[in-house]
Order: structure tokens, then C-alpha cells, then sequence
């Protein structure tokens, strides 16, 4: 009854442009909903986390220090949310900061894909001819390259920085939203709209800042959810190998490799936490990016 | 389809090439040489050595003698930190381990993922279909090193069933959570990918028509849905190889299983670059190699694709 009731008065109000219509999709698909609670608390998590925390994150305790095993496990009365680590510190606020930079890494590695990758995609396709040719056969050569490998040669002959990770995560990462960006591009640029924006001597690059790139957004929100995830993994896969992020800095691939190490003494909250959280975030992402993509492209199913 | 294969063969040549190119010019930029130590080498010292590996040479000889090396006798060159090993030793003693356990991972995770996602679809929004989905799901978020820990804590720490690291080739219970390990999220997606096309393919207007026919369901699923079904997958293999290879890396850095990964995370650890090129160089060699099968086995497949 409440549907019929509902439906009646949207019809009474107003027609629905598309973005109404895929936000109402997507607020209807419940997995969606929840990966969205997941994500909001994580980014509560790392922005409010050290208002909680008892403990900075560089601090030893020295009543744990070498009996982390006994003494370092999670409690509240002592202010170790998340028990310590085996050199003291508290894993509550290791894990916020953590979460910061793993966050942080997602999201500006998502960022200059999208950035590079719609421009790169968009212009490729809107231009066509032999320029999309090498274009993208340019884009081919660098997918065919183990890009893991290569980005491990260029952190450790450039220094392991998180501004050389930040460039060799974006470097590699655009490829696909090229690609993706340029297939769309195709079948966006025999439009009429786009033809008529020619016939009136708009300038190419007009045309695809101010007309292709506009429509191009939802494609690209889909993926950007997608990516974010995978940039994720990225970070927390070279972290892991110890060649990332380096103290006192941290992120979840590190906190994930310390809890490794040390679980055969007992500390399994060491690797439970970040995991954890690592673990959720991923849920969550994926969850939100495949809502949005039946939300904003609903024949794709 | 010759014509193509040569054609392909014709891209893969240049990328490999531009490949060399690109990290020997890299590792030339990077700031430090191979010899720089925290005590500087005596100006002489430093000199013989690099005659000794040909650093004083122009950069394109250096390219030149490289390539030359690598493709006239396959001879990756000299380790730059250990004298008396080549790079040729160090992957000549790690590959035979990383190509069994990558191989068995590799199918491992074909077959489970291809199963479960036929399973999936067939029997569409059954119990079979959510177990399928939530077991793919969940598997989706736990990469090789989030599963290496969970399985050595399982199966080491907890139940003792397991050896938690090392490699014999004569033990295969020492293969059992690498190989889990690194096939788990790609199963995950194989199985996914597997689900929507043997969905869309079930479907279609000719397995309609098969079973209007009277062809037994078994039969239509596995002479007419699992053919067409099976192209997405396909073209899923390529990416799926590349991460495995990646993904060795974390493997034999975890289980000590001392495979090529490790060689390459110690040299980059080492800042031996001669190694870590050598292997880059390999694996960029097995990619291309790889996503050449890939493209002839879907060509062959695939009746609407002409070349």
C-alpha cells in the first residue's frame, strides 16, 4: 500500500531527471546501503579516531614493552583499545593512522586516474583516426608491462616516499579508465548535441572538456568507486612487503605484515584489527560500486 | 590466423624491447650507482669496478650490449651486489618453484571459480546460487596476503596440519596454502565473471532452441551454454596471470618458498638492479608470451571473431 501511496505522489510532483532516478535505485539496494554505513564509519573512524584514543600513536608504553604477550592484549582500562604492538605502542591509534594513509592512498591514487584517465580516454576517442590508434596502442604496451614489478623498481631506485607511491600507483592506474572512458567517448561523439556543437565552431577541446567529459560522469563514478579498492590493495600489497609506507609512518598493508609476524606469539589482535578494517573497507567499496553501477546503468545488469 | 599470430608477434617484439630500454634508463637515473656504499669506494676502486660491468661505456652501448646479451645467449648478466652468482643462477634456482605453485593456482582457480559460477548459474537464485555468490563475495576481499596469514594461523598455529613455510617438491603438503593462498580472489572473480555470462548465455535464443530440440539439459549446458559462456573468462586470463606472477612475490616472501619473488624483494631491498631487471624483464617476457595464447585460444574459440 505505502508503495502505491508513494509512487502517486512523485507522479503528482514532478517528472524525475535520470540522477534522481539512479539515486532512488540506489537507495533501494540495500547491499549498497550497507557498504555505504561501512565506509562512513571507517572515515568517522579515521578522522575522530585519535579524539578516542588514549595513546598517541608514537608513544611506548613501557608497563607492556617486552610482555606485549601477556600484558599488551586489547582492554579498556588501560586505554589500549586495541592492545599494543610488540614494541608498546597502541594499535588503536597505529590502526587510525593507518586507516588515514590506506584511505589517502585510495582515494588521490582513484583521483589522478581520473583525472589522467578521462582526459587521455576522452581525447583518443573524440579525435579518432590514427591519433586513438597510437594512443591506445600506447595504452596496450604499458598494460601488457607487470606493473607491480615495475612500480617496486621505481620506489626503490627513486626512494620509498609516499609522494613516489602516490605517483607510481596513479602512473599505472589510469590505463583501464582510458579505456573504458574511450569507449564511451565513441558512442557519445556522433550525437546530436555534439554535432551541433561543432556545426556552431566550438573548439575540439571545448567539446570535450564542456560536452563529452559532463556525460562521461557517470561511467567514470562507477569505475572510481572501483578503483578506489584497488588502489587500496596496491598500497597495502607493496606495504606488506615492507617496500611502501615507512615508519613511523604506517598503513593497513604494514600493520597487516607486523600482525603476521608476530601471531605465532599470541598477539593475534595485532593482525585482527587492521585486518579487520582493511577487510570491511574493501566490503564496502565494493558494495557502493556496484549499487552505483546498476543505479546509474540499469540495462548493464 | 598465421598472419595474426605474426602480427602479434610483431607488437610483442618492440614492447619487450621498449621495455629494456625503459627500466635500463630508469635504474641509470636513479640516483646512487649499484657501488655507492654508506663508506664511498676510493675513486680507483670505483672506476675498476664499473669498467668491470661496463658502466663507463656510453648509455646506448650499455642498452646495446644488454639486449644483445639477453637475446643471443639469454645471459641477464652479473649480480651487481653478490660477484659470484649471475642473475641467471638466482632465477635459474627460483623459477622451477614459482612456476609449480603458480600453475596449480592458476588452474586451481579456474576450475573452482569456472565450477561455482556454472553451479551459480544454473540453479539461479536457489540456496546454490547464494552460497555460490557469498563464498565469491567474500573471497573477493581476501587478496593473497590477507589469506597467507589466516591459513598459517588455521592450519599451522591452530590445528598443526600444515608445514607454515619452506618448499619440497617431493611434499605437496608443503604446496597446499600457497597455492590457496594465491588462487582465492581470483577464483572469486573467475566465479563471478563465470556467473554472468552463463547466465546471459542460458538466456539466449539457441539453448531456446537446444532444449525445443529435446537435447538433455546436461548436454545443453555443456556442449552449447558453456563454449559461449566461457569467452569472458577467457579474456579474464591474461590479468589473472599477471596478478599471480605479482603475486608470487608475497607468496615466497610469506611461506619462504624461495621462488623468484623472493629473489626479487631482496634485490630490491639490496638495490641490486641487475637482478631486479632481469626479473622484470622475465616476467614482462611471460605476459606478453601469455597474452598472446590468450588472444590465439580466444580467436579459436570464439566463430564470430575473423582475423
Amino acid at each position: 500500500m505505502q508503495s502505491l501511496a508513494s509512487t502517486m505522489v512523485e507522479h503528482e510532483v514532478k517528472g524525475r531527471s535520470p540522477w534522481a532516478d539512479a539515486r532512488k535505485r540506489f537507495v533501494r539496494n540495500k547491499a549498497a546501503m550497507f557498504g555505504l554505513c561501512i565506509l562512513i564509519f571507517v572515515v568517522l573512524f579515521a578522522i575522530f579516531g585519535n579524539w578516542i584514543a588514549v595513546w598517541s600513536n608514537e608513544e611506548l608504553d613501557f608497563n607492556v614493552m617486552g610482555q606485549v604477550a601477556t600484558m599488551g592484549q586489547p582492554s579498556i582500562e588501560n586505554g589500549h583499545y586495541f592492545g599494543t604492538d610488540d614494541l608498546g605502542r597502541d594499535l588503536f591509534s597505529r590502526t587510525v593512522q593507518g586507516t588515514q594513509i590506506s584511505l589517502m592512498v585510495g582515494v588521490v591514487g582513484a583521483a589522478i586516474a581520473v583525472i589522467a584517465g578521462t582526459l587521455y580516454g576522452a581525447t583518443a576517442g573524440y579525435i579518432g583516426g590514427r591519433t586513438d590508434q597510437l594512443m591506445m596502442r600506447a595504452v596496450d604496451i604499458l598494460m601488457s608491462i607487470p606493473y607491480m614489478f615495475v612500480l617496486i623498481l621505481l620506489l626503490v631506485m627513486f626512494g620509498r616516499s609516499i609522494a613516489m607511491l602516490f605517483l607510481g600507483i596513479g602512473l599505472i592506474s589510469w590505463l583501464d579508465m582510458s579505456r573504458i572512458v574511450r569507449g564511451q567517448t565513441l558512442s557519445l561523439k556522433n550525437r546530436e548535441f555534439i554535432e551541433a556543437a561543432r556545426a556552431t565552431g566550438v573548439s575540439t577541446w571545448k567539446i570535450i572538456i564542456r560536452h563529452i567529459v559532463p556525460n562521461l560522469l557517470g561511467v567514470v563514478a562507477v569505475y572510481a568507486t572501483l578503483l578506489v579498492p584497488l588502489m587500496i590493495l596496491t598500497e597495502s600489497f607493496i606495504s606488506f612487503l615492507g617496500l611502501g609506507v615507512q615508519e613511523p609512518l604506517t598503513s593497513w598493508g604494514a600493520l597487516i605484515s607486523e600482525g603476521s609476524k608476530t601471531m605465532a606469539y599470541g598477539t593475534l589482535w595485532q593482525l585482527a584489527f587492521p585486518l579487520f578494517f582493511f577487510v570491511i573497507t574493501l566490503f564496502g567499496f565494493f558494495f557502493v560500486g556496484d549499487g552505483l553501477r546498476d543505479a546509474l546503468d540499469p540495462k548493464e545488469r | 590466423m598465421f598472419a595474426y599470430i605474426l602480427r602479434r608477434l610483431a607488437v610483442a617484439i618492440p614492447t619487450l624491447l621498449l621495455l629494456i630500454i625503459f627500466s635500463f634508463i630508469l635504474m641509470h637515473l636513479a640516483p646512487g650507482g649499484p657501488f655507492s656504499q654508506e663508506r664511498a669506494l676510493p675513486p680507483q676502486v670505483l672506476a675498476n669496478l664499473n669498467a668491470k660491468y661496463g658502466l663507463d661505456e656510453p648509455l646506448w652501448r650499455q642498452i646495446w650490449n644488454y639486449v644483445y646479451g639477453i637475446v643471443v645467449h639469454f645471459d641477464f648478466g652479473p649480480s651487481f651486489v653478490y660477484p659470484d652468482r649471475t642473475v641467471n643462477d638466482l632465477i635459474a634456482s627460483g623459477f622451477p618453484v614459482t612456476l609449480t605453485y603458480g600453475t596449480l593456482a592458476f588452474v586451481a582457480a579456474i576450475m573452482v571459480g569456472v565450477s561455482l559460477g556454472v553451479v551459480a548459474a544454473i540453479w539461479h537464485n536457489t540456496w546454490l546460487d547464494y552460497l555460490a555468490v557469498g563464498i565469491s563475495i567474500g573471497a573477493q576481499v581476501l587478496p593473497n596476503f590477507v589469506m597467507a596469514p589466516i591459513l598459517v594461523l588455521i592450519f599451522t598455529l591452530w590445528y598443526r596440519m600444515l608445514p607454515g613455510g619452506g618448499w619440497s617438491f617431493n611434499d605437496p603438503s608443503f604446496w597446499v596454502m600457497p597455492i590457496i593462498a594465491l588462487a582465492t580472489s581470483y577464483m572469486a572473480s573467475i566465479a563471478r565473471i563465470t556467473r554472468s555470462s552463463m547466465l546471459e548465455v542460458l538466456g539466449s535464443n539457441h539453448i531456446r532452441t537446444a532444449r525445443a530440440k529435446g537435447i538433455p539439459e546436461h548436454r545443453v549446458i555443456l556442449r552449447h551454454a558453456l563454449k559461449p559462456a566461457m569467452l569472458p573468462v577467457i579474456s579474464y586470463l591474461g590479468p589473472v596471470f599477471v596478478s599471480m606472477i605479482t603475486g608470487s612475490v608475497v607468496i615466497d616472501m610469506y611461506f619462504s618458498t624461495g621462488g623468484i619473488g623472493k629473489a626479487f624483494v631482496d634485490s630490491a631491498l639490496n638495490r641490486d638492479y641487475a637482478v631486479m631487471m632481469g626479473i622484470t624483464i622475465l616476467v614482462g617476457t611471460l605476459t606478453i608470451l601469455f597474452n598472446l595464447v590468450v588472444d590465439i585460444l580466444y580467436a579459436w574459440i570464439d566463430p564470430k571473431i575473423r582475423y
